[in-house]
């Protein structure tokens, strides 16, 4: 198990190099110029222009600038924003809000998801499984930001349960609103895949077994059932939530969160090489673990998975 | 004919023949071999999930490719701001779109983009998927690190910045097309972990051991025992991927990376109606409908045909 | 220039309101009877996109920043109008040379002198090329200025003594000392020079507010300045202090608003135009500014060059009705073109001659069209190119669609995904298409609005547009030494602009904003800005 565990976090590296080396390319091919961006409306003579460009090392050839990077990197320093602003101040700033954030969703989804999912999948066909449906179906085909903008009229102005926006320092009682409007999103497919999971498992020979064996249904139902139903369920919660740690563009633009999702979105439209790269680079090593661990989750729900080799 | 009993014998043996026993053993020679895709269209074919949803489908899919048979209103010419969101007049049914176009034309017209992006983003997702899951999960080892890292870095990089540089690069050919490769080629890890895990789960199960004991191929177990004993969750998730895919190109297009707006597709108007959601929701809600129902027969058609793909569960009705 | 990404620029005053407007800031800037207080009142704004250097800084978030904790030569009222803050007074006597006088006692808040050395030595770095500042191209009228190399010191400006010093400009420009109260001409103290990037982060200014203390800049999240007790000027601020509230997006602010979690919100979603002015009915500001959108078709494109292409240019200005357009799309938030400027320019005028081309009339654009395609048929389609991640799809669609329906061609919208790639496709003139543009002026002068954009070789002159007889008239304007005279000219100057169209004019941007019940005294001014240091706000 230890030597698995090794080889997985050594293959971040090669995971890592490819991963900025693309984002860098793919920020590089970008049309349009993050200087000429900054002056607005007006055109800068291209004396100052190229002067600027010099400045962040835009004049140089791609390989270069992905160089330079990549060198600031092992020396601790990721560069600047166009505002003055160290890129690791930002991610600092950043990252721990969007993780408070994606948590508390992930919790809310993964609560609502599986216990509509279980019972739906239970009582396949009746009137719950119908509604169940139901309302996955209007939460999905409604954009984000109608579910946003909604919830926070309702919530955040006319009944003053929660603060409209997110205030200074992202306390946790601000982010519970966003937090389940993100929620939404994933509900339907964490109900939808636990109600298949547990129509599957329902009808396999262990629960069979089991019932024949004289277990009530109140011990079944968890032990069995739920746990053997996990997995895909389990998996796509980490696929969420690696997906809510940079997705979360609009809500977080909608609460005024100060998280990963607004700020990687602006620098991405400014053309803001390093930001990005930065905040990719620590997306991808955050993705690499969650993997790792849901993995490793995977033999504690069914013990018949085994990673030997 | 023998004789019922034989001479020593104390009691009395039915024949064989006679067994209630042959009728669940024996095997239907001159009967065509069972089959899986066989059995479950037996069994869908008695559902009336299984009519509904396919009639759905069938609409859309005829709208889609004739929407002149649905309506003579043009969609995109006589556009006049005089009728700025007005409510549905004569000729002009769910009345009108914040530029005055008439909706209902609209939302007719767009079908056929908002369908073709949500089944070629689906396609490409459930293809890149189960390859990479499959493979991914069934073989392990070295095979599994090279596929799900691949997954890793696809899944890692931003949706958005993905979607504006394909788009940008390929301006000169927005069409359909192009933009479900943008969305769908960043979209497919979510369901190659889901299956890759599955197939985790499944590989271990005795009927695999049975095969492999056999002398069965190990391709020919994933493809003929693994693969269909695992597909449910790929099947659930595609189903309302359909759904975010078609939202998804509204939000490209929104973006600017979509497609021009000349174009129709609820996406677009979705997006565009956006801003009159206080005073004028009937402009976002009336797509949204369409976006539902579309979603609705292919999700109750998901359902369908993995209940009818599912043995288990078949055995127990 | 204080810019916003979006593209349409942001706001100030004019019209009916700049009349009414006028009234109550004649008196001086100050509000007659208004009660100091020490409550703190919040207001929106946006994440500054530059450190917060004077000559660094051209957009609008770090620019409502910098406004109020620093103090220039000049400031301007609400309406527009100029007056001296810092300067004791500025005299010329040709337009060329300018001695300015500072008054006397006034320091930064570190205790710093305000002195011509802290002019002067703000200005050279910010015109030092080396020095990379956005701004320096504001200095490119001094003498001794150059593209072409660094000139760390400008031979034009010099030091007199403590408190004097005099600026030799290139040619005569009259409308120098009107500049001055932007934003890269405030004054930096000697300690600032130690480490500037230091000061970026945490300015020390001159002005009625200073930051609250190290680190009063919270990235993303807020600005916090509190009243500067040692200003002396004309802008005393009759509260505690500003709290700047950084948002992503004004829907947010608005649901803060709404919310009672802010005081002021000095922009309007769109998702609110129809309802903000009833849902906060009488604690509302919506008024033109000094910022104005155009559709410009550049003389290259095919079509749109020599007598086909005036008649061309005249038929879709008349095809575009623009009462409609700004008030179905943008609910009377615009405020349709009379001329190239704006309402609250000095100067103004709806009745310059050849203006007539604004008016919407279907028909005679229909058989101007006519006369062109009798000249070269018409081929292909127009397309109006605009950047994607602003507000922009939705009026030009609805332009695109009155031009189709008006016209009869096929005209439609060319969406690019971001605006640093519109404004690189404009600059590097690789854009074949007409597309948008907007001017938000950096001083409120006619001027300024016409030289930079359409003078012959500008700047900002994108379409490549040229006439020498508008050229000359623009000198002539710009170096007359009585204000009457210039103005004169300048509208000369316009009229020959509406004979060539280089770009059709659309509307002026409105200043837009409004408050809760808790302040009071919100008046905003000819650049969209609300006037932060004279809102009271109740206990």
């Amino acid at each position: 198990m230890a030597g698995y565990i090794v080889r997985r976090l050594l293959q971040a590296i090669p995971v890592l190099l490819g991963t900025t080396f693309l984002i860098y390319f793919m920020v590089f091919a970008m049309p349009g110029d993050p200087i000429v961006g900054l002056f607005g409306d007006k055109t800068p003579p291209p004396q100052v222009l190229e002067r600027i460009r010099a400045q962040y090392n835009l004049d140089q050839p791609f390989i270069v600038q992905y160089f330079i990077f990549l060198g600031g990197i092992f020396t601790g320093n990721l560069g600047t924003s166009f505002s003055g602003q160290p890129v690791s101040e930002i991610l600092a700033a950043t990252f721990p809000v969007t993780l408070r954030l994606a948590v508390l969703a992930v919790f809310f989804e993964m609560v609502a998801g599986i216990t509509v999912g279980l019972v739906a999948g239970l009582r396949k066909g009746g009137i719950f499984d119908a509604s169940a449906l139901v309302v996955s179906l209007i939460l999905i085909s409604l954009p984000i930001f109608v579910i946003a903008f909604v919830a926070q009229f309702v919530f955040g102005i006319q009944l003053g349960w929660f603060r409209t926006t997110v205030g200074t320092g992202a306390p946790i009682q601000d982010l519970i609103l966003p937090a389940l409007v993100l929620a939404t999103i994933s509900f339907a497919q964490i109900s939808r895949l636990t109600r298949a999971s547990v129509i599957d498992t329902d009808g396999q020979d262990f629960v069979r077994t089991a019932a024949s064996k004289g277990l009530s249904r109140s011990r079944i139902v968890p032990v069995h059932i739920l746990r053997n139903s996990l997995i895909p369920v389990v998996t796509y919660l980490a696929v969420d939530f690696g997906v809510l740690m940079v997705g979360a563009t609009v809500t977080e633009g909608i609460f005024n969160v100060p998280g990963v999702g607004r700020t990687l979105y602006q620098a991405i439209i400014r053309g803001e090489g390093p930001t990005v790269v930065s905040f990719v680079t620590v997306m991808v090593l955050i993705y690499l673990i969650i993997n790792l661990l849901v993995d490793l989750l995977y033999a504690v729900l069914d013990p018949r998975i085994r990673y030997a080799k | 004919m023998p004789s019922n009993t034989r001479p020593d014998q104390q009691h009395y043996v039915a024949p064989l023949e006679e067994t209630p026993l042959v009728a669940i053993d024996k095997v239907k020679a001159e009967g065509k071999p069972s089959n899986l895709w066989r059995d479950a269209w037996n069994d869908v074919r008695r559902r009336p999930m299984f009519w509904i949803s396919a009639a759905l489908i069938l609409l859309v899919v005829i709208v889609a490719l004739f929407p002149g048979w649905f309506t003579q209103t043009p969609p995109n010419n006589d556009c006049q701001l005089s009728n700025s969101n007005g409510g549905p007049v004569d000729g002009h049914p769910l009345g009108f779109t914040k530029q005055g176009c008439d909706i209902y034309s609209r939302i007719i017209h767009g079908t056929s983009t908002s369908l073709s992006v949500g089944l070629i983003v689906t396609f490409l997702v459930a293809v890149l998927g189960v390859v990479f899951g499959a493979f991914a999960g069934f073989y392990g080892g070295w095979i599994d690190s090279v596929l799900s890292r691949i997954g890793d870095i696809f899944f890692s990089i931003p949706y958005i910045l993905a979607a504006v540089v394909v788009m940008s690069v390929l301006s000169a050919y927005r069409n359909v097309w192009v933009i479900s490769l943008a969305i769908g080629l960043f979209a497919w890890p979510a369901t190659a972990r889901v299956l890759r895990a599955e197939i985790l789960r499944v590989k271990n199960a005795d009927f695999v051991m049975s095969a492999t004991a056999v002398g069965v191929s190990r391709f020919r177990i994933l493809l003929r025992h693994v693969l269909p004993n695992s597909l449910a969750p790929v099947i659930v998730i595609t189903t309302i991927s359909l759904a975010s895919a078609i939202v998804a190109e509204a939000t490209l297009s929104f973006l600017g990376v979509g497609l021009p707006s000349s174009t129709m597709s609820w996406g677009n108007d979705i997006s565009a109606a956006q801003f009159d959601l206080r005073t004028a929701p009937q402009t976002l809600i009336l797509p949204s409908i369409a976006l539902s129902v579309t979603v609705l027969a292919f999700i109750m058609m998901g359902e369908v045909v993995r209940d009818a793909l599912d043995p288990k569960a078949r055995a127990r009705r | 220039m204080k810019i916003k990404r979006s593209g349409v620029a942001a706001i100030a005053l004019a019209a009916a309101g700049a009349l009414v407007l006028a009234g109550c800031t004649s008196g001086g800037a100050e509000p007659t009877e208004a009660a100091a207080s020490s409550a703190v009142i919040t207001v929106n704004n946006t994440e500054p996109q530059n450190p917060l250097v004077p000559t660094n800084t051209n957009e609008v978030g770090g620019g409502l920043v910098l406004q109020n904790i620093f103090a220039g030569l000049v400031y301007y009222q609400a309406d527009g109008a100029m007056e001296y803050d810092v300067a004791e007074d500025i005299t010329t006597e040709d337009a060329q040379t300018y001695t300015i006088k500072i008054r006397e006692g006034l320091t930064f808040t570190n205790g710093d002198p305000v002195d011509a050395e802290s002019f002067v030595k703000a200005w050279n770095y910010g015109a030092a090329l080396d020095n990379n500042q956005l701004s320096s191209y504001f200095f490119e009228s001094i003498e001794g200025f150059s593209y072409d190399e660094n000139v760390p010191e400008l031979s034009g400006l010099e030091v007199v003594d403590d408190l004097t010093f005099t600026v030799k400009l290139k040619q005569p420009e009259s409308d120098f000392p009107l500049r001055l109260g932007y934003t890269a001409y405030f004054p930096v103290p000697a300690s600032a020079w130690e480490d500037i990037e230091a000061f970026g982060e945490n300015p020390i200014g001159n002005g009625p507010y200073m930051l609250d203390g190290e680190g009063a800049w919270k990235h993303d999240e807020r600005i916090d300045l509190v009243k500067n007790d040692e200003y002396d000027g004309p802008r005393e601020a009759q509260n505690g202090g500003v709290d700047m509230i950084l948002y992503a997006s004004t829907d947010a602010a608005y649901a803060d608003l709404q919310g009672g979690n802010l005081d002021i919100i000095q922009e309007i979603p769109d998702s609110a135009l129809q309802t903000f002015e009833s849902e906060f009915e009488g604690r509302t500001v919506n008024q033109p500014a000094a910022a104005n959108a155009t559709i410009v078709i550049p003389e290259r494109l095919a079509h749109f060059a020599g007598e086909e292409g005036k008649l061309r240019r005249a038929a879709i200005s008349h095809a575009i009705d623009r009462e409609e357009v700004t008030e179905v799309i943008f609910n009377g938030t615009r405020t349709p073109a009379h001329d190239f400027t704006s309402p609250v320019i000095d100067g103004y005028s709806e009745e310059i001659p050849g203006s007539e081309v604004l008016e919407f009339d279907a028909d005679l654009a229909k058989q101007l069209w006519a006369e062109a395609d009798a000249i070269a048929p018409w081929t292909g389609s127009f397309q109006i190119q605009y950047n994607a991640d602003g507000p922009n799809q939705g009026w030009v669609d609805a332009i695109a669609n009155q031009l189709k329906n008006n016209l009869g061609i096929d005209a439609s919208g060319a969406p690019i995904p971001t605006f640093n790639e519109h404004r690189d496709l404009i600059t590097s003139r690789a854009t074949q298409t007409a597309f948008r543009a907007g001017w938000q002026f950096d001083y409120p002068s006619m001027f300024n609005g016409l030289g930079p954009v359409y003078g012959t070789g500008a700047g900002s002159n994108d379409g490549d547009y040229s006439n020498p007889e508008f050229d000359a008239l623009l000198d002539e304007g710009a170096s007359a030494t009585e204000v009457e005279a210039g103005i004169e000219k300048f509208q000369q100057a316009q009229e020959i602009l509406f004979e060539d169209l280089p770009a059709i004019p659309l509307w002026y941007t409105n200043g837009m904003g409004a408050w809760n019940e808790t302040v009071d005294n919100v008046e905003f001014g000819w650049d969209t800005w609300p006037i932060l240091h004279q809102v009271t706000k109740s206990e």
